[in-house]
């Protein structure tokens, strides 16, 4: 990986950090806030499902996982387990990948978007 | 025959300072002596006196003896410090001292780092200066309050000492980071109006080796004897890079 790469890999942890706070701060606002009264499944499904707007807002939050963890990671594994070869590099794709597909699959899933 | 008068009180002997000072190479032990502790001692002065008073095969490195050359710098107490400044009180309060070579390096004898490491990465961050003016140029003028020459206004002051080098928890976990001095020599030349290697020198701190590695834990700022910031430098290069990147240009 070119030191550019490595670079905008540096940038993308960065600017996906920046979206994570504000994520991270919506989704436990709406949680403290839906929760006040007690809510059941069903009903955290009545208001999600059919929703554009919480599968936009979650989506954005699953790609922002998909982008800043397995780069955090890949630090991890070559600071703490000295692996630094393209196998590394390779871990955090696929982990990337990972994190997006389940992510995106519960998005949808709860969003009501895949059925 | 005693000087002692009979029925005198015997002179109050010079508190002694337990110094443990590591003795041999990389799988080497601490050795004990006994110091007389005085006023105003420094640690360079307690080995000093281990060395030519107690035992004169102890390896260790000083010159300036006035924090200038940035050669005596120490583990003390488990601190990397610069040692010909650094006070007995002021780090041995229970009257224990132990001196280790500089962490990070690789050791050569008893208290003697080796610091080729530490200055191939200065030459690897392309630390040089690189001019494009020859000796027929006007002397270049460098406004004193410019933005770029209020950058490294403390920067410049680097003695070398590796004391950075050796706080560092970036380079003990990332052997090619090229380390806090090595970058904040770099940022002082990027800040450089006269230097012409501008976009060499970004891509030689770029990528993992590079600023990107450091995590902002400040040790290099908090240990720095001279009291540099070369975490803020290292930010300043971070975002130099991070543009060049997004532009395209690294």
């Amino acid at each position: 990986m070119s030191p550019r790469s490595q670079t905008l890999l540096w940038v993308a942890q960065r600017a996906s950090a920046v979206v994570l706070a504000l994520c991270v701060v919506v989704h436990l606002a709406t949680i403290i806030y839906a929760m006040r009264g007690g809510i059941s499944a069903a009903e955290i499904l009545g208001r999600t499902r059919g929703n554009p707007g919480w599968l936009a807002f979650y989506s954005l939050f699953v790609l922002a996982c998909a982008v800043h963890a397995p780069i955090g990671l890949r630090t991890v594994l070559r600071e703490w387990a000295a692996w630094r070869g393209r196998g590394c590099d390779a871990a955090m794709w696929l982990f990337a990948a990972l994190l997006a597909w389940a992510g995106m699959r519960a998005v949808l899933a709860v969003t009501g978007a895949l059925t | 025959m005693s000087r002692r008068e009979k029925g005198a009180a015997p002179p109050s002997d010079p508190p002694q300072l337990l110094v443990r000072v590591w003795r041999g190479h990389a799988d080497g032990e601490f050795q004990p002596f006994e110091v007389p502790r005085h006023a105003t001692q420094t640690v360079l002065d307690v080995v000093m006196h281990i060395q030519r008073s107690l035992d004169a095969t102890l390896a260790y490195r000083y010159a300036c003896r006035v924090g200038m050359c940035g050669s005596c710098a120490m583990t003390v107490n488990g601190v990397p410090r610069w040692t010909c400044r650094t006070h007995v009180d002021k780090v041995a309060g229970d009257g224990r001292l132990e001196i280790a070579p500089l962490s990070n390096l690789p050791v050569i004898r008893d208290l003697v780092a080796d610091m080729r490491e530490f200055f191939d990465k200065w030459a690897r961050s392309r630390g040089r200066f690189d001019g494009g003016n020859t000796r027929h140029d006007e002397f270049a003028r460098v406004a004193p309050a410019s933005t770029e020459r209020q950058q490294v206004e403390s920067g410049i002051e680097c003695i070398g000492c590796g004391v950075c080098y050796s706080a560092c928890d970036s380079v003990a976990w990332n052997p090619d980071y090229l380390g806090p001095a090595a970058l904040l020599r770099a940022w002082t030349l990027v800040n450089d109006v006269r230097d012409t290697a501008g976009l060499e020198r970004l891509r030689a701190v770029s990528g993992d080796a590079g600023c990107a590695s450091c995590h902002t834990h400040l040790s290099c700022t908090e240990r720095c004897p001279k009291q540099l910031s070369p975490t803020a430098g290292i930010a300043g290069l971070k975002r130099a890079v991070a543009l060049a990147a997004l532009k395209g240009t690294l």
